[in-house]
């Protein structure tokens, strides 16, 4: 009896410890960045390998899912004789939920977990520690500005995603299915509302930048620096994101469309 | 790779990204640069608004001339106050021109219809519109109809 209670306080301790441990790093990268100068340095290399790099397989996506919204759109509107309204569709699901969840996915995937390994392995390496040896400090060097990097990306990403779905949806829609192109655009403009509809997309764009990047600099900091560790924060980087993602999104919605 | 080709794409990807996004307000969302038309605003009482929305339309012969801006009780009068915001361009509705709830198609959203009146002098900005109509609620309707059932 006394064993399962302290097991069950020694559990509750070690999560509340890495609670507070991921805090902690969050508040460094915010609150103490480097040099302006030399902050902006650091942060370029690390927008490419966040941003530039997962521009491929979230354009790729965002054409494909705007074309797949359209062609299921037209099925089920074709019925009631409103296909006219295909726009107003693919765009308001694009801008309001599926660009930047999406979009947030694919970066925990694809940005999220190189991020984890590359630190893990600085760490495992001991680079990290070689770091602090040198009077560096190893969260304002190397999360900091991965942690910036993400933040400024993931929107980007998502409109870059959004934009191109709608394009794809025109593809399908217009070329392919015959809707007027007056229409599209027309019932698109018509419907969507660039404060109500296209920033509250980015702000969540812009708060899953935050959450991913921060769940991944922190599992990168924190894992056991062994082959094993690296693969299992890896791991955990892609769950726990994702899954925060898909939380935080419901409650988002609620604060900016649940107002009925 | 090197710094400067690194600088360069990142460059172009945030440049991307600001182009997709303009583009986004001005072809997806239809946003005007142009300055606001100044609005007037004049209110009605409806003794009931069953179904209307802020931001709803404000038509006048199927032209949408404005919006619902506010929606508020008068607690004396138990009656709904209903703010409209006027685009400035359409200033000619005469003072006894009469505001009705409407509703789009079977099911569709309530709007606000304007039939112009005869006078001479038009509605300014804080004025009343003093004939209204109010929506149709499904359950009055036959509860009226019931009780004039029962008068035979």
């Amino acid at each position: 009896m006394i064993n399962v209670l302290a097991a069950l306080g020694r559990t509750t301790l070690s999560r509340l410890a890495g609670l507070g441990r991921a805090f902690f790093i969050l508040a460094q990268a915010v609150f103490r960045p480097t040099g302006a100068g030399a902050s902006i340095r650091l942060l370029w290399p690390e927008i490419y390998s966040a941003g530039v790099l997962s521009l491929v397989i979230v354009a790729v996506s965002g054409l494909f899912i705007g074309m797949v919204l359209a062609l299921q759109g037209y099925s089920i509107l074709v019925d009631f004789g409103s296909e006219q309204s295909l726009g107003q569709l693919v765009s308001l699901t694009l801008l309001r939920e599926l660009g930047p969840v999406v979009t947030a996915l694919l970066f925990a995937g694809r940005a999220g977990s190189a991020m984890t390994a590359e630190i893990g392995l600085m760490k495992a390496t001991e680079q990290l520690a070689s770091l602090s040896m040198l009077g560096v400090d190893p969260v304002q060097r190397v999360v900091a500005p991965r942690f910036w990097a993400g933040v400024i990306s993931m929107p980007l990403l998502a409109i870059v995603f959004s934009s191109l779905g709608i394009l794809g949806g025109h593809l399908v829609g217009v070329d392919w299915l015959g809707v007027d192109a007056g229409a599209y655009w027309g019932n698109m403009q018509a419907s969507v509302d660039f404060r109500v509809d296209v920033l509250n997309g980015l702000i969540k764009a812009f708060v899953f930048g935050i959450f991913v990047t921060w769940i991944a600099v922190y599992q990168g900091m924190d894992l056991i620096p062994t082959a094993e560790g690296i693969s299992r924060a890896t791991t955990r980087t892609v769950v726990y994101g994702s899954l925060a993602v898909l939380a935080l999104d419901f409650f988002l919605t609620a604060m900016m469309f649940g107002d009925y | 790779m090197k710094t400067r080709a690194v600088e360069v794409t990142v460059g172009a990807f945030v440049a991307l990204g600001l182009a997709f996004l303009a583009w986004m307000a001005i072809t997806v969302s239809g946003l005007d640069f142009s300055p606001a038309d100044d609005e007037y605003r004049v209110s009605a009482r409806f003794s009931n608004i069953a179904g209307l929305k802020p931001r709803a339309k404000v038509t006048s012969a199927g032209v949408t001339v404005g919006r619902v801006d506010e929606i508020a009780l008068d607690p004396e009068l138990g009656m709904a106050v209903v703010t409209l915001a006027l685009n400035g361009k359409f200033d000619q509705f005469p003072l006894d021109t009469t505001a009705s709830i409407l509703t789009s198609g079977l099911l569709g959203e309530k709007y606000i219809g304007l039939r112009m009146g005869a006078e001479f002098d038009y509605l300014i900005d804080g004025d009343e519109i003093v004939d209204t109509q109010s929506s149709l609620v499904l359950e009055e309707l036959i509860g009226r109809f019931l009780l004039s059932g029962s008068d035979d």
